[in-house]
């Protein structure tokens, strides 16, 4: 390999964090290309089924191995997710072409690969992440996936050194989405956000089961420095992200790598590294001089994919409510910022339609959000009527706030669904003003010193003053309340 | 020469009425074969058990009061790169010697359905390129009209099978010519339809933007329903047409009057005086029958030639990288996967193949892509416009079909060059997608035959049967050498 210099992959960054060289007047520049597999009965080009986790070699046909005389058949259905995750991507869905892109490797059975190069069928669009940030999207276009090599003996799992190879073509021919998207990260939680929110899109419009773990969706990211202002600097791609969190840690590493090198006076090189999950580090896998020349051209097995103005407006009509707008009704519903946690969790869970439900019946989408955040189980075992009674309850000053968690939890645990009910029989029962106010008399009589503590200003002497209420009232006391009331008794 | 011949109409019509048993005409075509073939050398491989039982199913379907098909109990030979189930389909090249497909390509499947009966897979220049087929790695296949010459190529055997009458029909693949040249030379009736009106599904890759099936026979008629039969859209080829098969018998008693027969008057030269000669006496004849014969320009033809030979190649380099030993065919063993794949191919291809590969390869390599190959995409398109043209003022275009008779063996092996100077007639058609075909018209130098090359737009295939039958009912007597060394 020709590389700059050699001691590449023995150098290694300090290990401080973003914070503190974004203060030093770095950003990254990071881009991301994620391929996912789409959910279709069969590959992208022959009838062969397109399942995860069947015996090795069973999915397969003339067409799947390359064999002598096949001929690829592209497949509707592929062509129909292809847009719907484009549109839902706010793409323009536009007349495109296969292209071969050439390459020898054994898992690689017609020694090409058929992808979509400069006419894709997905251009143009954006992802906002949930904090409002807009990510551009380059493209989107469909291609085929390799067949799977395993590499048996030697070191590492890698084909160089080991004793034989395995290969299963189940996985070759089935269809996958590239969607590439501009530079436009400058933060590893950008980053991860963009995946994530990507993934929800992915799993709500039926295009994917969008698993990292499974290998349905791949991530390589593009990573580059500057400082803020000036024109890009050279990138590198970093491979082998198998996660989330990898993704982060991987280019908030190669960030630092980049600066480090800039800071030495020392050049980047246009680069793919390899992400290593054991040391943290990436490494160099191939640099650009030693890129393979793909000789793309135009597959003349296949013609022109022209899906017209009514299929693109039908499948444009059928898209779901996507992520971003179900956290948004959840969030107006619940009177709570869309990227607020209990929203972002209860949306991803997609539980945000049974708390809209309790909304729809006169209960509390604010209540209950909280009420089902804390506790999943809700949405599957209990009926939406009974939490809508129960917000209302706990709104309305019947219950209290922790007394409202106990019935939920009943209402959970045991089969009886009815909070009035559970409510009763556990005793509970709206205290009033009067047995409030005499129980706080009591806690400051009781401890003076806090008490002037609190009346000093010091916030934390009102633990203990509240915590005496608690355990006067038994827990049923509404700890607001019992805080409002110690204020007014103020001096 | 059998002089007795009987035509796949004729053969398809007695066993269907049952006056002669597949089973008879099978055997008699079996023996010419069995006694020729050692000499010519047509075939790869003969399927005498295989056309024996399939005879005994046409003949019991015959009894049992069952129509067999429009091909009852004909011959066909297949050229060997069509793939057939469990058969050996070898396209002549060693790297795919022992490959028995687990699929028929759609052709196979039509033939079969229709009656026909396969007696053999035919010899071929490796992978289809060539001119001569002197490229296969099973040796020659010789002009049975004189077995000192060659019999065009790349479908050599199956222009020899039937010139032979091994086979009434064969069927060739035609990527720059290799139908219609070896049509010519073999003095037969070849033809290489619209593109996409012909399934490519199951036929072994040379140049996919090119390539296209069709027929050789003795006759026009033959010719059609043989076209017929293989014809209409296949939803296994995303490239075929979305027509139904293509209607031409009904067409060949039309004649050509009123018809504009169309002369290239910036043809390349090339054509030898004989062969310049009969082409002329085919415009006499048409004219004779009723044509209006018209000029017309196609400037860009003469670019054909250089652009064929990048994007053919272009395409064989890219179709031809999946035999690199991992999956099915040869292998030849080594130290590890990069090694295999090249010692492999080293052994499996040869020279002609590995030439091409490397002109394609080099083509499209990053930095002469634009040089090469895109700016022969654009000839072509060029070419493409320059027809359109054509076609506003003349139905069909005539032209030689190859610019010269039948060539001795070994003449051009050695010189790759003047070879591909066999197809400057044949490869703007490839290029365009266009219908074009063969057709014998006397005799040239040594009292081989010349054919005349009939060129129609897309999907005018039908026009251009027309003018064929046309031609075939004025041509002259299409063989008049001695035969030396002819069988018989």
């Amino acid at each position: 390999m020709s590389i700059a210099y050699i001691n590449d992959d023995a150098f290694h960054p300090s290990n401080d964090d973003y914070e503190r060289w974004s203060k030093d007047g770095w950003e990254m520049v990071v881009g991301l290309e994620v391929h996912v597999e789409l959910a279709t009965k069969t590959k992208l080009f022959s009838a062969s089924p397109n399942r995860f986790g069947d015996e090795p070699n069973t999915n397969i046909d003339p067409v799947t191995l390359g064999l002598p005389g096949a001929l690829p058949v592209l497949n509707r259905q592929a062509v129909e997710l292809a847009m719907r995750l484009g549109l839902a991507l706010n793409c323009t869905v536009q007349k495109s072409t296969f292209a071969r892109k050439n390459y020898f490797y054994p898992d690689m059975p017609k020694a090409y690969q058929i992808s979509q190069y400069d006419e894709p069928i997905n251009i143009d669009g954006w992802l906002d992440l949930p904090d409002g940030f807009r990510v551009g999207i380059e493209r989107g276009h469909l291609e085929e996936d390799t067949g799977k090599s395993t590499h048996v003996g030697g070191a590492g799992g890698r084909i160089h050194g080991s004793d034989y190879s395995l290969i299963d073509f189940n996985r070759a021919g089935v269809p996958l989405v590239e969607i590439v998207s501009r530079p436009d990260i400058r933060h590893p939680e950008q980053a991860k956000g963009y995946i994530n929110e990507l993934r929800e899109i992915l799993v709500a419009v039926g295009a994917s089961d969008a698993k990292m773990e499974e290998g349905s969706m791949r991530v390589d990211a593009n990573v580059s420095v500057r400082k803020p202002g000036e024109n890009f600097n050279t990138r590198c791609e970093i491979k082998n992200v198998n996660s989330v969190r990898s993704l982060g840690r991987a280019i908030e590493y190669e960030a630092r790598r980049q600066i480090a090198l800039h800071e030495a006076d020392e050049p980047v090189v246009q680069q793919t590294r390899h992400w290593d999950e054991n040391d943290g580090r990436t490494h160099t896998l191939r640099s650009k001089e030693d890129a393979d020349d793909y000789r793309y051209f135009l597959e003349p097995d296949l013609v022109v994919v022209d899906p017209g103005i009514e299929w693109i407006e039908r499948v444009r009509d059928a898209l779901p409510v996507l992520p971003a707008e179900r956290r948004a009704i959840l969030a107006d519903a619940a009177g709570q910022s869309a990227n607020s946690e209990a929203v972002m969790v209860v949306a991803e869970r997609g539980q945000d339609d049974y708390v809209m439900d309790v909304a729809k019946l006169g209960g509390d989408a604010g209540v209950a959000l909280k009420h089902v955040k804390e506790a999943p189980e809700l949405a599957e075992q209990v009926p939406v009527e009974s939490l809508a009674t129960l917000s209302k309850m706990e709104l309305s000053g019947v219950i209290t706030a922790s007394q409202a968690k106990t019935i939920v939890a009943v209402m959970i645990e045991s089969q009886n669904v009815d909070p009035e009910v559970i409510a009763a029989d556990l005793g509970f029962e709206a205290m009033d003003n009067s047995d409030l106010e005499a129980m706080v008399d009591q806690a400051i009589a009781g401890q003076p010193e806090a008490w002037e503590k609190f009346c000093a200003g010091e916030g934390k002497a009102m633990g203990a003053l509240v915590g005496a209420v608690m355990k006067a009232s038994k827990g049923q006391a509404d700890g607001k309340a019992v805080t409002a009331l110690f204020q007014t008794k103020k001096p | 020469m059998n002089n007795n011949r009987t035509s796949a109409v004729d053969i398809a019509q007695n066993v269907r009425n049952n006056v002669k048993t597949a089973a008879d005409f099978i055997e008699e075509h079996l023996a010419r074969i069995a006694e020729h073939d050692g000499e010519i050398h047509a075939f790869n491989l003969v399927l005498a058990k295989e056309a024996r039982a399939r005879a005994a199913e046409i003949d019991e379907m015959v009894a049992a009061g069952r129509d067999p098909g429009p091909l009852a109990g004909v011959p066909v030979a297949l050229k060997d790169n069509m793939c057939t189930q469990g058969i050996p389909t070898t396209c002549s090249s060693n790297i795919l010697a022992d490959w028995r497909p687990p699929y028929d390509a759609t052709v196979v499947t039509r033939l079969r359905e229709a009656g026909a009966i396969f007696v053999g897979k035919t010899n071929l220049d490796e992978f289809a390129m060539g001119s001569s087929t002197e490229n296969s790695a099973f040796g020659p296949t010789k002009n049975p009209l004189d077995t000192t010459r060659v019999p065009g190529g790349s479908s050599g055997g199956s222009a020899a099978a039937v010139a032979a009458d091994f086979a009434p029909i064969s069927f060739g693949s035609d990527t720059g010519g290799s139908i219609r040249q070896p049509a010519a030379l073999c003095g037969v009736v070849g033809v290489k339809p619209t593109y996409g009106a012909v399934s490519r599904l199951g036929l072994i890759a040379f140049g996919s933007s090119l390539d296209q099936i069709g027929p050789f026979a003795h006759t026009v008629a033959d010719a059609a329903i043989g076209l017929e039969t293989i014809s209409g859209h296949d939803p296994g080829d995303s490239t075929s047409i979305q027509e139904g098969p293509l209607d031409l018998s009904r067409k060949l008693e039309l004649g050509v009057a009123g018809l504009r027969i169309g002369r290239i008057t910036d043809l390349p030269a090339g054509a030898s005086p004989d062969v310049e000669q009969r082409t002329e006496e085919a415009f006499d004849a048409l004219r004779a029958a009723g044509a209006e014969i018209v000029d017309v320009k196609v400037p860009a033809f003469s670019y054909g030639l250089t652009a064929y030979y990048l994007i053919a190649p272009a395409e064989a380099s890219s179709n031809l990288a999946r035999f690199d030993g991992v999956r099915f065919g040869m292998r030849t063993a080594s130290t590890d996967t990069n090694r295999m794949y090249m010692a492999t191919r080293t052994e499996g291809f040869g020279d002609e193949v590995k030439r091409r590969i490397m002109l394609g390869t080099y083509a499209l390599s990053a930095g002469y892509y634009d040089a090469y190959y895109g700016r022969a995409q654009k000839v072509r398109r060029l070419i493409a416009n320059d027809f359109s043209a054509a076609y506003e003022k003349a139905d069909v275009l005539l032209t030689p079909a190859s610019p010269t008779v039948a060539f001795e063996m070994g003449d051009k092996a050695s010189d790759p060059l003047t070879m591909y100077l066999c197809d400057t007639y044949t490869i703007p058609s490839n290029l365009t997608g266009h219908p074009g075909m063969s057709v014998p018209f006397g005799t040239g130098d040594h009292g081989l035959p010349v054919g005349v090359q009939v060129l129609a737009p897309a999907l005018k295939d039908d026009v251009m049967f027309q003018v064929g039958a046309a031609l075939e009912r004025s041509a002259p007597q299409r063989f008049t050498g001695s035969g030396e060394g002819g069988a018989s």
